[in-house]
């Protein structure tokens, strides 16, 4: 049922694009919004395959770029570079510890808007630069490590709920059974 | 190591991203379009989820409640039609003295009331998208304001909605004038990156006779803002640039943190 995960990343992808457009509570409250598409991408690195990390980088990044000043296809490339990284070497990475996703999921919110931000600036764009935006990264990587483990949680339980697991074998076989008698 | 899947998954990627980037900004703009029309169902959930809650909140409240905002209402509905009516008579003085001197008539504002539906996601642009589109009559650089004051201008229309450059925003630089005796002019520009309250006002004669609390307002200048509109308040001023130039922190009359319906001016 690998389609049935790629088709939930991706619905994931696209309702944390909107609520980020829709709803700027976040920003007002602590000066930054939260990016959730990173945290997503470390998910999709981890447990899912190739094609899925391209997928929500391609309409990750276009989704987002839709309903932002940005160029069109500016997240896209970050998005991917990410992506593809945790994917080449998520054999040695602990996927199912916590920690780990909470280390993955800050450093990739930290990345990506960096990422982004440097792709801005050398295709002569001028974003909005300050001290300030030291204090946004933080508030996104703190905001990113924590959504990644729960993000890991709610795929967990989709899939638990909603993908049909195939009956284990037992070894048990009735007719070689060893009755024994009085 | 990277396998040829993931050479060509990589190479997939940065050439549609090197195409995509490369597009004719009209080209751009309309994909751009296209793929934010994608979440159109989600603005109606999200639109008629306000309106439940708006409703559920609308029930719970006291009849005394309402009934004593019904006459505070009305009482400030009869002062201004009062306001109203020794503003028209100024106008109508205005027009005919305008006419002795030989001035052009002043027009009346045209306005359209416009509902934010969208903020920003980005945190390095300060933008909202408002429900009035192309087939609204709207078009590019058209000032929106509030109640309060200015608030930016149009950047970007589609059929149904348009995006909305804020004060404070790199793109939104706007011709401003002191309400002094000097009339001082000078450029709104960015200033800080998390509020949205402040601005800078630059390019300030070294001379300016600047104080707090002194009002700024458009100036007319570059065509696309009208004069007169208020901006907001002067906090404190500061020589730049060697001495060169004076540079003025504005606190913004319109909150652009908490907008939820903007007035579009047609010219």
């Amino acid at each position: 049922m690998n389609w049935l995960n790629t088709a939930f990343v991706l619905g994931a992808a696209f309702l944390a694009v909107f609520g980020e457009a829709a709803f700027g509570g976040v920003r007002h409250l602590v000066g930054a919004q939260i990016d959730l598409l990173p945290p997503l991408m470390v998910y999709a690195a981890l447990c899912t395959g190739l094609t899925t990390v391209t997928l929500l980088a391609l309409c990750g990044g276009l989704w987002f770029d839709s309903l932002s000043a940005n160029p069109l296809g500016i997240t896209v490339l970050p998005l991917f570079a990410i992506g593809l990284a945790i994917h080449l070497q998520r054999d040695l990475i602990l996927r199912d510890q916590t920690f780990a996703r909470l280390v993955l999921g800050l450093g990739a919110s930290a990345a990506a808007p960096v990422l982004t931000l440097l792709l801005l600036l050398s295709l002569g764009q001028a974003p909005l630069l300050g001290w300030g935006t030291l204090w946004q990264l933080i508030v996104m990587s703190v905001g990113g490590a924590v959504a990644t483990p729960i993000c890991f949680e709610l795929f967990g339980w989709l899939q638990r709920t909603l993908v049909h697991h195939h009956a284990t074998e037992s070894s048990f076989r009735p007719d070689r059974e060893i009755r024994r008698g009085r | 190591m990277l396998k040829r899947l993931h050479y060509i998954a990589l190479g997939l990627v940065v050439l549609l991203t090197l195409v995509i980037l490369n597009l004719p900004s009209q080209t751009s703009a309309r994909f751009k379009q296209g793929i934010g029309s994608l979440f159109l169902p989600l603005f109606g959930l999200a639109s008629s989820t306000q309106q439940l809650a708006s409703t559920a909140g609308d029930a719970v409240v006291p009849r005394r409640e309402l009934l004593r905002l019904n006459d505070d209402l009305r009482r400030e509905n009869q002062q201004f039609r009062l306001q109203a009516l020794q503003a028209q008579e100024t106008a109508n003085e205005n027009a005919r003295l305008r006419q002795l001197v030989g001035w052009q008539r002043q027009t009346s504002w045209k306005l359209k009331l416009a509902k934010v539906v969208l903020r920003e996601p980005a945190n390095w642009w300060w933008t909202v998208q408002i429900d009035l589109g192309s087939r609204d009559g709207l078009r590019v650089n058209l000032p929106v304001v509030t109640t309060d004051g200015l608030v930016g201008r149009i950047s970007a229309v589609s059929l149904t909605r348009s995006q909305v450059v804020l004060l404070g925003d790199p793109n939104c630089k706007v011709s401003a004038r002191v309400e002094n005796e000097t009339r001082d002019t000078g450029i709104i520009g960015p200033y800080g990156t998390l509020g949205s309250e402040f601005v800078r006002l630059g390019y300030l004669s070294r001379n300016a006779n600047l104080k707090p609390a002194q009002d700024v307002v458009t100036s007319g200048e570059g065509g696309i803002f009208p004069p007169g509109i208020p901006i907001g308040k002067i906090v404190d001023v500061q020589p730049v640039d060697n001495g060169l130039t004076t540079e003025a922190h504005v606190k913004l009359a319109a909150n652009l943190s908490a907008l939820e319906e903007v007035w579009v001016k047609f010219p």
